[in-house]
């Protein structure tokens, strides 16, 4: 009489989605480092310190976890909210109060404040083991772009509540941008640059407009931090993640004394 | 806490207090297990007469009984007894402002990596937690300090500090474990370990209890606190203080001391561009793979330099010292919105014409050509063009010639290696010195020219 494990495992739907048999003895656990798409990211063997936890602190691998986590509850919260000025509080508010799965917002802030701190650590810890010399410095650069599409992206998340706290937040954070350096109506040199007495940075022309598609936070603004928010950023941070991995690997697997 | 008389927020904190206590006991019950089933415990002493032999388990054991006590002592509002004295938060508030935190967070750190050899002991580094946790409890019990500490948003600050406190230690433990090892002329730790292991089942289990550890935790904090949601946005009603996102506030942080094109706009960049040349400049091939602190002490330093004391230092004044007006506020003190605190920041060219050669600062005379007001601009703010022209241009063959270790850097670095590396130090250099001249003459601005937006 076979179990309803072997009955399962034996199936051929089981078998057309698992190329292979449970992974129980030696031969097995290599093929399915090989045959599985999730698991293929992984070489087959490691040197056991380069996965210790005390070595790696496991903070790249739950930076990413929590860009998964982000990814899965920001489509859900896709679900409930509008962009517009009209609607946007009211559907944070209606998540709160009248939608089930209540704690969806709470899992997605959270995990971003977490995804933060993760991505601190993680690039701590790169440091301390000294893992950006080489071969692996253009990993290391690409990290540092990643780490500042984690920020943005809490960033122009920040706003979407469409509160007290996110407007204010947002437009402190974003006042700097009229100072930038010729590119800021307020910022040093931008004076220089007129053409035949007339400015060519004012407030409705300078890096602060492009940033908030307004002279001030506001409508604009709104659907332009969605869009980066919901869709530019989180496809950049996908694709850089990709290469990032690929880089592990391509620069000889996780650093450890030579 | 408006509104909120002292009774009621102790009651409101005492549950969460007792909670707190009892899990900081149970913490302290597992370190004791721990060490004991392990072997790990070392004995200390032994008890006179009845010559029972007291090891480190039995003491965390104690610990764990106080604070079973003072768990007990939180519940139904007796946490109003387990606080500090009003007089010792008077007194701490008093000592606390922008100087004394800054110097004295530098000054601790300074001394815990001087002295890091005692400070990765184990016993020393659980015993700082145990104390950092029991002044945090006792802080509680504040309502200034628990208004601050609970907000929706703070949380993770608080969590990141100690996340990151116990990330410093296991770096630094095991940097220390390796210095010691390769001075005795063996390999690192990590060396040890080389042996080759199956991807499956080693890592991916590992993977898989840390998703379930992060997706329990994510669910708690998820269940157990609200995320904020204030009033609806009204572009007329400005909140005092009105602050960045947490992880910005070390930015804004700056802005006391530089105006936002450089706070906002050349300091991240340079963070930024700083960060990303960091391997190319760091060309010391030791230290690849494993922690280690004295085959890297330079790089090591700069770095916790950077992070730790400028921007996370920072990060944490910006948000839990900082209240309306951007005021400073001790832990305990309330944030007074009329709080005034007198500006009487004075700018170098001030400084040089006025109170040094005790004239008039220079000044275009009414109608002439713009070419004219610029020159008469660049002589106001000679001392401060002066200043940094020295500063900038000076620095790196001064840091070559008068000192030992940057010639020998730049000898083997090369030049344009050499340069990038001191410019992006100086130019880090430039914070903590504009608020060393802030606090100790009042500095405003080196150079002010606020007729083109260019204060620095
Ligand atoms: C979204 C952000 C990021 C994700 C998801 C991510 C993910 C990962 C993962 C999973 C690893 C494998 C080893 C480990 O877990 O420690 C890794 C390694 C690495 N990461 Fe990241 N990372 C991110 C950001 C960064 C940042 C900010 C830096 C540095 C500035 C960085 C630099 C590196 C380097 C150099 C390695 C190779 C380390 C070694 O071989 O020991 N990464 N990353």
């Amino acid at each position: 009489m076979p179990s309803l494990d072997e009955i399962i495992r034996g199936s051929q739907i089981w078998k057309s989605i698992f190329r292979h048999p449970a992974p129980v003895d030696r031969r097995n656990r290599v093929v399915v480092m090989l045959t599985n798409f999730f698991l293929h990211l992984h070489p087959v063997s490691v040197k056991k310190q380069g996965i210790a936890l005390s070595y790696t602190w496991c903070m790249g691998g739950v930076t990413f976890f929590l860009f998964l986590v982000e990814t899965v509850t920001g489509v859900l919260l896709m679900f409930y909210y509008r962009p517009t000025l009209e609607w946007a509080y009211n559907d944070i508010l209606a998540l709160r109060d009248v939608t089930s799965l209540g704690v969806l917002r709470e899992i997605h802030r959270w995990g971003a404040h977490a995804m933060v701190i993760t991505v601190w650590l993680h690039m701590y810890r790169v440091f301390l083991t000294g893992s950006y010399k080489p071969p692996r410095e253009f990993n290391w650069v690409l990290g540092v772009i990643l780490l500042l599409l984690t920020l943005l992206l809490s960033f122009t998340g920040y706003l979407l509540p469409w509160d007290q706290l996110a407007i204010w937040a947002i437009t402190v954070g974003s006042n700097m941008a009229r100072a930038t350096p010729f590119l800021g109506h307020e910022g040093p040199g931008a004076a220089l640059l007129t053409v035949d007495g007339i400015d060519m940075i004012t407030n409705a022309s300078d890096a602060r407009f492009g940033l908030l598609g307004a002279r001030f936070v506001g409508e604009e603004t709104l659907n332009r931090f969605y869009v980066l928010h919901c869709v530019a950023i989180p496809l950049g941070a996908a694709l850089l993640i990709a290469i990032h991995f690929w880089r592990i690997r391509k620069d000889g697997g996780i650093s450890g004394p030579l | 806490m408006h509104g909120q008389n002292y009774e009621e927020f102790i009651l409101g904190v005492s549950g969460f207090l007792t909670a707190y206590y009892v899990f900081i006991a149970i913490m302290n019950a597992v370190a004791a297990l721990y060490l004991w089933q392990s072997g790990r415990a070392k004995p200390l002493f032994r008890f006179p007469i009845v010559g029972f032999m007291v090891s480190t388990a039995h003491i965390w054991v104690i610990v764990t009984a106080i604070f079973l006590m003072l768990g007990a002592g939180a519940t139904n509002g007796g946490a109003s007894v387990l606080s500090l004295s009003t007089s010792t938060r008077d007194l701490i508030d008093s000592w606390m402002n922008p100087i004394t935190y800054s110097l004295g967070t530098l000054g601790i750190l300074s001394v815990v990596f001087v002295a890091r050899k005692f400070f990765v002991k184990p016993i020393v580094a659980w015993s700082l937690l145990n104390l950092s946790l029991l002044f945090m409890g006792l802080s509680m019990t504040d309502m200034e300090f628990a208004a601050i500490v609970m907000k929706p948003d703070n949380v993770p600050i608080v969590a990141m500090i100690y996340l990151l406190g116990y990330f410093t230690w296991l770096g630094a433990y095991r940097a220390v474990q390796n210095d010691e090892r390769i001075a005795r002329g063996e390999q690192p730790l990590e060396s040890l370990d080389n042996e080759k292991v199956l991807v499956w089942p080693d890592l991916v289990y590992t993977e898989l209890i840390c998703m379930i550890v992060v997706t329990a935790i994510l669910l708690l904090w998820g269940v157990g606190l609200m995320a904020p949601l204030e009033e609806p946005a009204s572009t007329v009603q400005t909140p005092n203080p009105s602050k960045a996102p947490w992880y910005f506030l070390g930015l804004q942080e700056m802005l006391v001391y530089y105006d936002p094109w450089m706070a906002g706009v050349v300091l991240p960049s340079l963070i930024v561009g700083g960060l990303m040349a960091i391997p190319f400049i760091d060309f010391n091939p030791k230290g690849n793979g494993y922690y280690t602190i004295a085959e890297r002490k330079f790089a090591y330093c700069t770095f916790q330099f950077g992070f730790l004391v400028l921007w996370v230092t920072l990060i944490v004044m910006g948000t839990f010292l900082r209240g309306p007006n951007w005021n400073f506020f001790g832990f305990y003190e309330t944030w007074d919105q009329h709080k005034v605190q007198a500006l009487n920041n004075v700018d170098l060219s001030q400084y040089f014409w006025v109170n040094l050669l005790q004239m008039g600062r220079p000044k275009a005379p009414d109608g002439s050509s713009t070419a004219m007001t610029v020159v008469y601009i660049a002589v106001r703010e000679s001392p401060g063009i002066l200043l940094l022209l020295f500063y900038f241009v000076g620095g790196p063959p001064a840091m070559v010639i008068y000192n030992k270790f940057f010639r020998q850097l730049f000898l083997r670095m090369g030049f344009m290696r050499y340069m990038v590396l001191s410019n992006l130090i100086l130019l880090m250099g430039l914070l903590p010195l504009k608020m060393v001249a802030r606090w100790v003459v009042n500095l405003k601005y080196f150079i002010s020219i606020p007729e083109y937006f260019l204060n620095f």
